[in-house]
């Protein structure tokens, strides 16, 4: 049976899947915005530990003990 | 993970195929009616993610699985935004079918409301009070209870006496032709696929977030 389809139930149909596609989106976005914070923040971290002072055990010059 | 979101995403789209090409219009509500393969997968998805939320906050509780608590936070997030998308698809297709957006006197849409508010109102609880075995355990026990709700929910149209919200699963199986029913499972399938995805998503967000955490105090 082929029935016709009216205007309005188009509407309805498009507006109720494009509603799910919206916020799908809009939390994909969301998630890509944090993972761009945490790969900003590893970042700082790496800088900070690459910038650290070494263990003084490691900084002490080698001398022969005998 | 990587798995998960292909397997998402090749249902998604055999759903979408499906329910514009393949599937008939149903005889009464004609084109409207292509809103049940969306809200339905939708409502059982967002269940699925509640009871998923207290299964988890079940486990923190009994057996004190590591990372439980925040399993069981994700799976309660993922159920609100399946939940507030059940609500919207919901009202468009009761304003096209009943020419009403919300009927209060229909009692599946009241406890659907009452379960997504409840779930809602996880989020104030958790956040107001501060991180730690003592939140993880409210948190728990607030989810556990949240999931008696679910029954509740999906029992009462079948004990309502209104019945304007249609039922088309009851004891003699699926009330729909094959080829929907066919589309019906798919489109459940990619719901669950997708949210499954969302979670791994999120929760790896929250793992990688918590450890930096512990980093930046390392290095403090």
């Amino acid at each position: 049976m082929i029935l016709a389809i009216t205007n309005a139930e188009a509407k309805y149909v498009a507006a109720a899947y494009g509603a799910v596609f919206l916020v799908v989106l809009l939390y994909v976005v969301i998630i890509a915005l944090k993972l761009e914070r945490l790969e900003r923040e590893l970042g700082e971290l790496t800088e900070r530990a690459a910038a650290r002072p070494q263990p003084e055990t490691e900084r002490r010059e080698k001398v022969p003990v005998a | 993970m990587a798995a998960v979101a292909a397997l998402a995403a090749a249902l998604v789209a055999a759903a979408l195929a499906l329910i514009f090409f393949y599937v008939p219009s149903d005889a009464d509500q004609g084109f409207s009616q292509r809103i049940f393969y969306i809200h339905v997968p939708v409502a059982l998805t967002a269940y699925a993610c509640f009871g998923w939320g207290a299964w988890k906050a079940l486990r923190h509780l009994w057996k004190r699985e590591p990372g439980a608590d925040l399993e069981s936070y994700v799976a309660i997030h993922q159920g609100v935004i399946f939940g507030s998308l059940t609500l919207i698809t919901g009202s468009l297709w009761a304003k096209i079918s009943w020419g009403h957006w919300w009927l209060w006197s229909e009692s599946q849409l009241v406890l659907f409301l009452v379960l997504f508010l409840f779930y809602g109102a996880y989020f104030m609880l958790r956040y107001s009070v501060d991180p730690g075995p003592a939140r993880a355990n409210m948190c728990a026990v607030y989810a556990v209870f949240g999931v008696i709700l679910i029954p509740i929910s999906f029992l009462a149209i079948r004990l309502a006496n209104q019945l304007i919200h249609p039922v088309v699963f009851n004891l003699d199986g699926p009330q729909m032709s094959g080829s929907m029913f066919f589309t019906f499972c798919v489109s459940l399938a990619a719901m669950l696929a997708l949210a499954a995805t969302l979670y791994h998503v999120e929760l790896t967000g929250k793992r990688l977030d918590a450890r930096l955490r512990e980093l930046r105090e390392l290095l403090a």
